[in-house]
C-alpha cells in the first residue's frame, strides 16, 4: 500500500524531467500504475477463494434445510427462509437453550481466560526486561507451549487430566491429599477449570511475546529520569510501561480474545465430539449442532450469528479503544 | 515490460493452478480403469496392523485383475465425517467401509451405489449372505446401500483368575447374576463390570439391546424418535444404575472412551466386560487366551433368543460403494473379491470377526468357543440398530445423555427415573424436526 502511494510522484518527477516523452511513456506509466494491482491479483483471487466464497456459502447454507437428505446437492436444498435461525434463537426450546448456555459459558470462559493470559504474558515479559543469566533460556522455555503443535499439546493434557491414571489427581490427590476423592477433570463441572488450564498454558506465549516486543520500543532514558526522579518500580511499571504499551495491548486483547472465543481445536481434543456441559465451547457446540447431528442449516445460522457477534463487539472494542486514544493523546 | 507481463501472466497463472488443486482435492474417482481407491476403517489393533492384513490382499488382486488398489486405513474418529466430506464435494474413494449401523444414514444421502438386483448379481447374489447382516444395510424396503463385510457382536468377557479369586464358578446369563456376580467381584479397588461411559456408539449399543428387553426402541415403526417411552426410559437408567446402583462400576468409567475398560480388564482390574471381539485387544494387553472366558451377553431371565431376550445389535462393518465412482465395473470386482469365501475366511479370521458369508462361516476357524458364541449371537438373539436415516443422529444426541447421565452418577449426583426422562426429552428435541 505504502509503495503505490509513494511511487507516482516519483514517477511524475520523471516524466517531467524528459520533455516530448509524449504517448509511449504515459502508457507505460499507466501500465505502471497497473502492475501493482496486477501482482496483488494472485493474493485478492486466494483470498477471495479461502475467506470470501466459504463464507458467502456458509451464509447461503443458513438459509436452507440443509439434512442429510440434501447435503450431498446442497445448492439445490430447499429454501427454509429464516426457519434455520428461529430454531437457533428458540431460548424456550431445547437446541436455543442449550447454544445460550453456551454462549455463556463461552463468554465467561474468555474473559477469564484471555485475562491470565495477558496478565501472566505481561509478568513475565516485564520480569524478563532486564539482563540477567539464563534469560535467553527462560524466554524460550515460555515459549515451547506456543511452538508444540496443539493436537499434540492438548492430548497429553486429557492423559494428565484423566481421573485414574493422570498426572493431576496424582499430585492433587495422592501427594497433596487434596479432596475425599479423585475429581474428575474430563468431565463434569470441573471441565470448565481443565479446559481453562490449557487455555491459558497455550495462550500466554504469545501474551509473553507480544508484549515482549512492545517493550523493545520504550526508550530507556524514560525509566532513567523517572528513576532519578524517584520512581520505583511499580511506579515506573504503572506510569511508563503500561501506558506505553497500550496500542501492543489493544491489539493483543483484541486477537486472543477472538482466538479464545472461536478455539474449536482444545475442547474437541481435550473432551472429544461432545463437551462436557460446563465447558461446551460455543465452536464445539456448533460443530456437534451441524456435523454430529446433520443439520448443517442450524449449524450454519449458529455461526453466522456468531460472526455477527463477534463483528459487533470488534467493531465496538476498536471504537471505543481509538477513541480513548486519541482524547489521551489530546 | 515485456518481463513484466510474462512474471504477472506467470503470478496469475499460478495462483489459478493453486486454486485448481485446492478445489479438485484429487483422490480417487480418476477416469483410469486401473485403479481404484479403498477407504478401509479401522478394524485392528493399529492402522498399520490394518495395513498389514490388507496390502497382500490387494496385491493379489492387482495379480488377478490388473487392478491397483490404493488403501487408506482411517481411524473410527474420522471415518464419518471423511466420507460427509467426501459425499459434499463428490471428490471420495471409489470403495470405502462404514460401520453398518450408519448405512440408512448414508444411504439417505444418496451418496451410495445402491446395491439392486443386478450389481448384487454381480458379487454372486443376496442370498450368499446371513441375514442378521443383511439386516443393517439400508432402511427396509430399499435397495441395500452396501454389502456386509464383517460381522460382529456382543458377547459378556469375564476375567478367569478374578472369578476364580471370588469364587464364581459359572458366568453368569441373566442381569441378575450379573449383579451378584459384581458385587463379589467389586472389592480392593476392582471392580465388577466395565464400561466406556464417554464413548457415544457405545452407550447407543448398550441401551439399545437394553430398550429391546424391555420390549422397547428408540424409533416408532413408521421412523420417528421415540426416546421417552417408559421402556427407553427404564433401559437407560438400568443400564447407569450398573454404576450408579447398584456400584459394580468404579466410578472413573464415566470418562472412558478409548477402550481404557478392555486394559483395566487386562490388568485384573475389572471383572467383566460387553464388548464385541476383543480377543486381539486383549492380546495386544498381554492376556493369553486362556485368561479370559466368554459367554453370552445378559438377558433378562432364561436363554437369549429373539424380542424380550435380544442380548446384542448386529455389529459389523459394511462395505459400500461411492455413486461418483468412474470405475464401477473394477469396483463390483472388488467388491465380489472381498466378499469371496477365501477373502472372508482370512480376513475375518486376521480381525477376529465372524464372515457374514454362510459358506465362509462355515470353516472351522469360527467354530472356535469364542467365535461361536458371536455366531450364535448373530444367528438367534441379535437386532439390528433402527434401520432410519437419523441413525447417525440418534447416536450423537442420545449416547451423549448416557454419557452425562454416567458423569452425575460418577460424581454422586442421583440418577431417577425423572432425571433419565428428561434428558431423554432433552435429547428427543434435539432431533431434526421431520
Amino acid at each position: 500500500m505504502t509503495q503505490t502511494a509513494v511511487t507516482p510522484p516519483s514517477e511524475r518527477a520523471v516524466r517531467a524531467a524528459t520533455p516530448g516523452g509524449a504517448r509511449a511513456p504515459r502508457r507505460s506509466g499507466r501500465r505502471r500504475i497497473a502492475l501493482p494491482y496486477l501482482l496483488l491479483l494472485p493474493a485478492l483471487l486466494l483470498e477471495l477463494l479461502v475467506h470470501l466464497v466459504p463464507m458467502l456459502m456458509g451464509i447461503t447454507m443458513s438459509f436452507k434445510e440443509l439434512t442429510q437428505f440434501s447435503i450431498r446437492n446442497w445448492s439445490e436444498a430447499p429454501w427454509s427462509a429464516l426457519d434455520n435461525y428461529t430454531v437457533a434463537i428458540d431460548f424456550d426450546a431445547p437446541v436455543g437453550q442449550a447454544l445460550l448456555k453456551s454462549f455463556f459459558t463461552t463468554c465467561l470462559f474468555t474473559v477469564v481466560s484471555v485475562g491470565l493470559c495477558w496478565f501472566l504474558g505481561t509478568a513475565a515479559a516485564i520480569s524478563l526486561q532486564e539482563n540477567f543469566r539464563g534469560r535467553g533460556f527462560l524466554r524460550t522455555l515460555f515459549l515451547v507451549p506456543y511452538a508444540l503443535p496443539v493436537y499434540a499439546a492438548v492430548i497429553t493434557w486429557a492423559f494428565m487430566f484423566q481421573r485414574d491414571n493422570g498426572l493431576v489427581n496424582h499430585v492433587l490427590h495422592d501427594q497433596l491429599g487434596i479432596g475425599d476423592s479423585p475429581a474428575f477433570w474430563l468431565i463434569g463441572d470441573n471441565s470448565f477449570w481443565a479446559l481453562l488450564v490449557v487455555s491459558v498454558w497455550k495462550g500466554w506465549p504469545f501474551a509473553f511475546l507480544t508484549v515482549m516486543a512492545g517493550l523493545q520500543n520504550i526508550p530507556r532514558d524514560m525509566y532513567e529520569a523517572a528513576a532519578l526522579d524517584g520512581a520505583g518500580v511499580w511506579k515506573q511499571i504503572r506510569h511508563i510501561t503500561l501506558p506505553s504499551l497500550r496500542s501492543v495491548n489493544q491489539v493483543l486483547v483484541l486477537v486472543l480474545f477472538l482466538w479464545t472465543f472461536n478455539d474449536f481445536n482444545t475442547p474437541f481434543v481435550l473432551f472429544g465430539k461432545a463437551a462436557p456441559e460446563a465447558a461446551d465451547l460455543i465452536s464445539l457446540h456448533i460443530y456437534q449442532s451441524s456435523f454430529q447431528t446433520w443439520n448443517f442449516g442450524t449449524g450454519s445460522a449458529m455461526s453466522v450469528l456468531l460472526l455477527l457477534f463477534l463483528l459487533v463487539v470488534t467493531g465496538v472494542y476498536l471504537l471505543l479503544t481509538t477513541r480513548g486514544r486519541k482524547t489521551s493523546d489530546v | 515490460m515485456r518481463r513484466f507481463r510474462a512474471a504477472v501472466t506467470g503470478a496469475v497463472s499460478l495462483s489459478l493452478a493453486f486454486t485448481a488443486t485446492g478445489c479438485g482435492g484429487g483422490e480417487g474417482s480418476e477416469a483410469s480403469p486401473k485403479t481404484l481407491t479403498y477407504w478401509a476403517s479401522n478394524q485392528g489393533s493399529s492402522l498399520e496392523v490394518d495395513k498389514k492384513v490388507l496390502q497382500p490382499e490387494l496385491d493379489q488382486f492387482e495379480e488377478e485383475t490388473g487392478i491397483k488398489v490404493k488403501l487408506e486405513v482411517i481411524p473410527w474418529s474420522d471415518l464419518l465425517n471423511r466420507i460427509l466430506t467426501a459425499t459434499t464435494s463428490g471428490q471420495g474413494p471409489d470403495i470405502l467401509n462404514i460401520g453398518n449401523t450408519w448405512s440408512a444414514s448414508l444411504q439417505s444421502t444418496g451418496a451410495l451405489l445402491p446395491w439392486d438386483a443386478k450389481n448384487l448379481e454381480a458379487i454372486g447374489g443376496k442370498d450368499r449372505f446371513v441375514d442378521s447382516a443383511l439386516g443393517s444395510t439400508g432402511v427396509p424396503g430399499k435397495d441395500p446401500a452396501a454389502v456386509p463385510l464383517y460381522s460382529m457382536a456382543y458377547a459378556l468377557y469375564y476375567n478367569k483368575a478374578m472369578f476364580k479369586e471370588a469364587g464364581i464358578t459359572k458366568p453368569p446369563t441373566t442381569w441378575d447374576e450379573v449383579a451378584a456376580a459384581g458385587k463379589k467381584l467389586t472389592k480392593n479397588g476392582k471392580a465388577g463390570i466395565g464400561v466406556e461411559g464417554s464413548n457415544l456408539s457405545n452407550n447407543i449399543h448398550q441401551v439399545f439391546v437394553l430398550a429391546k428387553q424391555h420390549g422397547a426402541d428408540f424409533f416408532t415403526a413408521d421412523g420417528k424418535a421415540d426416546f421417552t417411552s417408559d421402556g427407553a426410559v427404564a433401559a437407560v437408567k438400568q443400564y447407569v444404575d450398573l454404576m450408579a446402583a447398584q456400584k459394580i462400576v468404579a466410578p472413573g468409567n464415566a470418562e472412558y472412551a478409548q477402550n481404557q475398560s478392555l486394559s483395566d480388564f487386562a490388568k485384573d482390574k475389572t471383572g467383566m466386560v460387553l464388548w464385541q471381539t476383543p480377543s486381539q485387544t486383549f492380546a495386544s494387553q498381554g492376556m493369553g487366551p486362556d485368561d479370559w472366558g466368554v459367554a453370552p451377553a445378559p438377558v433378562p431371565s432364561g436363554k437369549p433368543g429373539t424380542g424380550k431376550q435380544t442380548n446384542s445389535m448386529v455389529a459389523g462393518i459394511n462395505m459400500a460403494v461411492f455413486k461418483n465412482t468412474k470405475n464401477l465395473d473394477g469396483a463390483l470386482k472388488f467388491v465380489k473379491f472381498m466378499t469371496s469365501d477365501e477373502e472372508q475366511i482370512l480376513l475375518n479370521k486376521a480381525y477376529g470377526s465372524v464372515p457374514p458369508v454362510k459358506d465362509a462361516q462355515k470353516d472351522p476357524v469360527f467354530a472356535d468357543p469364542s467365535l461361536a458364541v458371536i455366531r450364535d449371537t448373530l444367528a438367534t438373539s441379535a437386532a439390528a440398530l433402527p434401520q432410519v436415516p437419523e441413525e447417525s443422529q440418534f447416536e450423537t444426541v442420545v449416547g451423549t445423555a448416557v454419557k452425562e447421565l454416567f458423569a452425575d452418577a460418577a460424581a454422586g449426583r442421583p440418577v431417577t427415573t425423572e432425571s433419565v426422562r428428561a434428558k431423554l426429552e432433552k435429547a428427543q428435541q434435539q432431533m431434526p424436526k421431520k
